[in-house]
């Protein structure tokens, strides 16, 4: 018998760009997919597990305006969630807290300052903080990358995460760019090496095109959670339909 | 009025947005006769039990809590402080609950804190009526072995304590006020004790 654990979380991402829902759409940059909050709402109550608000907007006024829709997301949502896009201090990851996150993710800023995990981490408690790699392969390596993928970095993925966990990280939410918007499914040897190797939560992202890609990645992958957005954002499945097959192929979700 | 008693152990606006949701009436105090008179009080708590349990004991509150009858809800550290002990900084807690609070074990295929969703089990009390064995949400790395007191149950992988009942007194290791419709059943529950 397997060990009892926590329930394999799906998580729904949403890039909020302008107040607005987006999803990016090969070619021809972003289409509307709907209010940040009734979106988050709606996912909640068909049995989402968390959510992931990732603010893509640049400008810092903009930065005040996802602020404002954290503030007005923590009022509305009942379940955890999770912000995220262009964190860089100890200020920011408050700011947001006070709003009502319940979680932040740190991605480029914590590449060029890892001790950044640790101040967020010893501050507001390890649960608090969500490193996300995004990494790809390059000469049979993973190389972590920065700045939506366009960076390569000197670091390798496994060392990377290791370090991440000990310096504080509650969870980690991998990428790989090679996947990232193919919809051909995760990579899912990669992540069944990573996994096992942190004792910290993994949550595998990019590259879910179906509900087999989502089954193995958790299955087989070991993943503790999994994370996608067009799939659920243009209503090809919905989160309760997703979660019935996952427990029919044998995986202890909350229905 | 629902008290919310105020210690600087971490946010609360998680709790205070479920409460509105609620339609209650609340207010976050550690003013000792505003908690006396209170319908209900709620201890919530994030972060470190020794440190929660040194901030009770600054504002004068373990004194308050103990003469408290009507319903009071320990959430999650708020929980732990009621019970005898934390290993959490060898802490001496507010004895309420019989359980000594003790650290999950680190072992394969187990991570530590316990972070997600898991399943209740052998629930009692009022606090869970209409519930069949329902998913919440918990985030911990210390927890409350099985006692005389254990209302419900859940599993890490061993079987601990996910709520608490002495008299009066109520403690919740998960969240309900992140743990969705199910969360909000049970806290709507409390309030209604």
């Amino acid at each position: 018998m397997t060990k009892e654990v926590p329930a394999k979380r799906i998580i729904p991402c949403l890039d909020v760009k302008d107040g607005r829902t987006v999803k990016g759409i090969r070619f021809e940059g972003l289409a509307d997919v709907g209010d940040p909050v009734e979106l988050g709402a709606r996912y909640a109550s068909d049995g989402a597990d968390e959510l992931v608000y990732l603010d893509i907007s640049a400008s810092k006024e903009d930065r005040s305006t996802f602020t404002g829709l954290v503030r007005r997301i923590a009022e509305r949502i009942n379940i955890p969630f999770t912000v995220g896009g262009g964190i860089s201090s100890l200020d920011d990851a408050a700011r947001l807290l006070d709003a009502g996150a319940d979680k932040i993710t740190v991605n480029s800023a914590a590449v060029a300052n890892p001790d950044l995990i640790s101040e967020i981490a010893v501050r507001y408690g390890r649960q608090f903080v969500v490193v996300a790699i995004d990494a790809r392969q390059k000469d049979g390596l993973w190389r972590v990358t920065t700045h939506g993928g366009s960076r390569l970095t000197d670091l390798e993925l496994f060392s990377w995460a290791k370090k991440v966990e000990n310096l504080g990280a509650g969870e980690i939410l991998f990428t790989s760019m090679d996947h990232d918007g193919t919809r051909n499914g995760y990579p899912c040897e990669t992540f069944a090496r990573l996994c096992p190797s942190l004792s910290i939560p993994v949550i595998a992202s990019g590259g879910a095109g179906s509900v087999d890609d989502i089954v193995e990645v958790l299955k087989e992958g070991k993943a503790d959670a999994a994370l996608a957005a067009s799939i659920f954002h243009y209503g090809e499945i919905s989160i309760g339909d997703l979660k019935k097959v996952l427990l029919d192929r044998g995986l202890e979700v909350r229905l | 009025m629902i008290a919310v008693i105020n210690y600087n152990m971490g946010n609360i606006c998680s709790l205070g947005n479920a409460l509105g949701r609620l339609g209650a009436e609340w207010v976050l105090t550690s003013d000792h006769e505003e908690i006396m008179k209170a319908s209900h009080v709620i201890l919530p708590g994030v972060g470190n039990a020794a440190e929660a349990m040194a901030n009770l004991k600054k504002f004068g509150l373990p004194e308050v809590i103990w003469k408290l009858r009507r319903p009071v809800l320990g959430i999650c550290v708020g929980m732990q402080v009621m019970c005898r002990h934390s290993e959490e900084g060898d802490a001496e807690c507010m004895g309420i609950f019989d359980a000594k609070v003790r650290r999950f074990q680190e072992q394969p295929e187990v991570k530590v804190p316990h972070m997600g969703w898991s399943r209740l089990s052998n629930l009692e009390s009022k606090l869970f009526k209409l519930e069949k064995n329902p998913y919440v949400y918990f985030v911990h790395s210390y927890y409350a072995p099985l006692c005389p007191d254990t209302i419900a149950t859940a599993r890490h992988p061993e079987m601990f304590s996910a709520a608490l009942k002495y008299e009066n007194f109520y403690g919740t290791q998960f969240h309900p006020e992140k743990s969705g419709e199910v969360g909000e059943r049970i806290l709507h529950n409390f309030l209604k004790l």
